[in-house]
This record gives structure tokens, sequence and C-alpha cells, in this order.
């Protein structure tokens, strides 16, 4: 118990890695993720052939691959990060992105057809009738579900912690090795910050999802 | 709902999405040439880089890879074979009438839900000193199973309530509706959640290089440690292209079973108690 309390300094630090790279990456893959199913959704083939490409191969890769790829392999072939967190957040936020665009595609396809008829029968253009009329109602279905991708995303962070990256995880292997008779305790220590995280987030998508529920 | 977001393309619209898709693929295929011209700079596309899977090496190159995606299965396969029964224990005391059962196993289920899957593999690792393929699969097996009993308790709050109430009526005891009754549809329904799930319970397996298991990507890597890091792109490449070729054909398997699903119960709740009937009352007179 000890060692928690002496390496407090340590677990700040990594705790504030964590959240660093979990809101870098969530910003990152949600702007990447909603154009992703805005192509997805659009007239021209190509972007949607691109898209549907895109989201199947991200989705089926394990996230560990891309992070060996984005710390390990790139540098290789030449390409070097000034810092781990940009390989860590290159990887996080292709891979969060393919979940968010299957999200908010569903959430596309969630709003009653209605909506988008009765906005191109008065005129509008299909970059409108998305911006405009779909994706504001899509949001407010697809809040819930996306919280949840959030809270893998900063689960996810934790493989960063393998790749040269001292968040959480990272120190947790750290201090399990400089602490080797208090494992129990520091590691415990890693999963409380974790769930500090987490649990919020968490209840907040249960909360949300009961106002939509009411609303609809 | 895609094609009611635009009007039927006209002439004009044609030409102009036949050139955005020209101008999109020409950019893609810039891209990937850079890339490629890149690459090939540093001699990444020399046969002599690529000999090792066809060369004198290739023997034990494949036998290498063949190791890890074996162990990669194993270990999924392992931890899908506990994670599932467990997952179903742990709904029914989720679900279960006795808040002393059900409010600490609601607890537990958060803490499991909201631990990265490889810090819990090496706390198995480190606290009980157990080998890499046990904190592999125990670090699966946990999380999994709290994610089977949410999958399965969220197929249970989705049947009518009609159900249950039958069942009781019929003078079942709780736990007979639960389990003859309730858990049968409950699985039928949540299918394709609970393939959905495999899938990632596949992928995370590779957490397992992190822990130091001997999987696909750890084998790739002790094999380019050993080669030189000339190979380890091409050692790269391969891993991960056998590893989503895994993947992608499981997630088709899921796709199709969901696709049989939803005709099946298409016509709402009436067919589905229909199929469910039939399979019920007439076990193996229809069937061969």
């Amino acid at each position: 118990m000890d060692a928690v309390i002496a390496s407090l300094p340590e677990y700040w630090d990594g705790f504030l890695r964590t959240l660093y790279l979990s809101i870098i990456s969530g910003i990152i893959a949600l702007v990447v993720g909603t154009l992703l199913a805005a192509m997805r959704v659009s007239p021209v083939a190509a972007l949607r052939g691109f898209s549907m490409f895109y989201v199947e191969v991200a989705r089926n890769t394990p996230l560990t691959i891309i992070f060996f790829f984005a710390a390990i392999v790139l540098p290789r072939l030449g390409v070097k990060f000034e810092q781990f967190e940009v390989a860590a957040i290159i990887a996080l936020s292709s891979y969060t992105a393919a979940f968010i665009a299957e999200a908010v595609r569903s959430g596309v396809n969630s709003v009653p057809v209605g909506q988008a008829e009765a906005a191109r029968s008065v005129g509008m253009t299909f970059t409108q009738v998305l911006g405009f009329i779909v994706l504001p109602q899509a949001v407010r279905t697809v809040i819930p579900p996306l919280i949840n991708i959030l809270i893998a995303l900063v689960k996810n962070s934790s493989v960063a912690g393998a790749f040269f990256v001292l968040e959480l995880f990272g120190y947790g292997r750290q201090l399990s090795n400089d602490y080797g008779n208090q494992v129990l305790w520091i590691l415990l220590g890693v999963a409380f910050f974790y769930l500090l995280i987490t649990v919020p987030l968490g209840l907040l998508a249960h909360f949300v999802e009961r106002k939509v529920a009411i609303a609809r | 709902m895609t094609s009611v977001l635009y009007d039927v393309p006209g002439p004009k619209a044609r030409l102009y999405s036949l050139l955005g898709s020209a101008a999109g693929i020409l950019i893609i295929l810039g891209i990937l040439a850079i890339a490629v011209v890149t690459l090939a700079q540093q001699g990444i596309f020399d046969a002599d880089r690529w000999e090792i899977f066809y060369g004198p090496m290739a023997p034990d190159v494949w036998n290498l890879i063949g190791q890890g995606i074996l162990s990669t299965l194993a270990a999924a396969a392992v931890a899908a074979v506990i994670a599932f029964p467990l997952g179903i224990a742990l709904c029914l005391l989720r679900i279960s009438l006795i808040p002393w059962i059900r409010i600490p196993t609601q607890v537990v289920l958060e803490f499991l839900r909201g631990m990265p899957v490889v810090l819990m593999m090496l706390f198995v690792l480190l606290v009980f000193a157990t080998g890499q393929f046990q904190a592999v699969v125990v670090g699966l097996v946990l999380y999994n199973a709290a994610i089977f009993a949410e999958i399965l308790r969220a197929g249970i709050q989705s049947l009518p309530k009609g159900q249950r109430e039958a069942g009781l009526a019929i003078g079942l005891r709780s736990f007979q509706s639960r389990m003859s009754i309730e858990f049968p549809q409950a699985v039928r329904r949540m299918l394709p959640s609970l393939v959905a799930q495999l899938v990632v319970l596949l992928k995370d397996t590779s957490l397992g290089y992190i822990v130091g298991y001997e999987e696909l990507l750890r084998k790739i890597q002790i094999m380019a440690d050993f080669l030189g890091p000339d190979f380890l792109f091409p050692a790269f490449f391969v891993g991960a292209a056998i590893y989503i070729l895994i993947n992608l054909t499981v997630s088709r398997i899921a796709i199709m079973i969901e696709r049989r699903g939803s005709k099946k119960t298409a016509g709402g709740v009436a067919s589905a108690i229909k199929t469910v009937d039939l399979e019920v009352n007439v076990p193996g007179t229809d069937k061969k």
C-alpha cells in the first residue's frame, strides 16, 4: 500500500497522459469518423467505396498490430516521430475513427426517411440535407454508443503503454518492476485510475440514453 | 436510407460524380504510389527481402508463423469456451431477484468492463505468477464473460414480458423459466452481438504480445529480431495480412448469421414465437 502512496506522482503523471492521449485521439477520431460516415452515404461511388474499405479493414485489425506498425515499423521505414505519443495518437485515432463511422452511419439510418425527403423536397442539396437535417438528429441517438466507443478508447490507450509511452499502464509496468513485492497494490492503483475515467463516462452514457429515450 | 439523402442524379450530377470518383481514385493511387516509391527506395521490394518466404529459410519461417497462428487461435478458443458459460452464470446472478446477489454482481461487472484487458492480463501474470498463456486466457475470459453477461441481459430484457409470465403461470420456477424459456430466446436474439464479441475476443488475443505470450505478432517480432531489421517490414506485412484475413473471415460469418437471424424474425414477434415453438415442441420429428 505504501508503494502506491510513494508513487502517487507517477500515477498522476500517467493519469494525465492517459487523459491527454484519449482526448486528442478522441477529437481526431470523432472528426475523421463523421467524415467517413458522410462519405459512406454520399452519392460519389469512390468515396463510398473508400469509406467502406477503410472501416472494414480498420475494424478487423487488432489494435496491437496498428500500434506495432505506427511505433516500430514506421520509424524503421524513415517516418520518425519526435515523441512516441504522436505514434500512439495516430494509431488510436485511426482505429477508433472506424468504429465512430459505423456508429454515426447507423445513427443516420435511424432518422425517419420523411425528414430527408422533406428536406429534399424544399430543394436542399446533399450536403445541406446531411448537415442541417439528418446529422443533427442522428447525433441524438448516436451519443450513447459514441460514449461507449470513447470508453473503449480510454481503455485501448493502455496499449500505448507497451509501445514506449508512459501513461497509466506504462507506469503500472514500470512500478511493478520497481516494487516487485507489492505488485497487487500497484496494479490495483492503476485499475482505480482507469475506473476514475471509465465509470463516470459509463454513468453519463446511461443518463443520456434515458434522456433520449424519453424525448423520442 | 442512403438513397433518400439525395435526388436521383441527372446527367450533370452523374458527370460530376464520375469526375469526383476519378479524382478520388487518382488521389488514393497517388498516395499509394508515393508510399510504394519511398518503400522501393529503401529496397523493400528487392527479392532478397522476401526470400524468407520462399527461399531456403521458408520452411522455418512458415513453421514459426504457423505456431503463432495456432497459439493465437488456441488462446481465443479456450477463452471463448470458458467465457460463454461464465457469462451465462454472471447474467443469471445479475438478474437475480435477490438484491444481495444482484448488486454485488453489478459492481463486479462494472469493474470488469471498465478495465483495460491488457491490465487484467498483466495482473494475472504478476500477481498469480502464472504462465503467459494462462494470463492471456484469464484476462480474456474475465472481460468477455462480463460483456457476454451484459449482452444476454439486454436480450432477456428485450423479450416480451408475457414470456416469463406464461412460464411462471404454467408452474415453472423462476430459474426454470429463465433457463428453458427466456435464455434460449435471448441467445437467439443476441446471436449477432455475441458473434461480434467473439471477433473482438479474437482481436484481443493480440494483446498477449504485450505480456509476452508467443502469439502471431510476437513470433513476427522474434523472426524480425533474428533475421535482422531489413526483414521487419516483410515479416510484419505477412503477419498483419494473416491476422486481418482471419478476423475478416470470422466477421463475415457473423454478418451471415445476422442476415439469417433477421430473415427468420422478419415477421415480428409472432413469427419469432412460432419458430421457437416449432423447435421446442417437435424435437426430432421434422428433422431426421
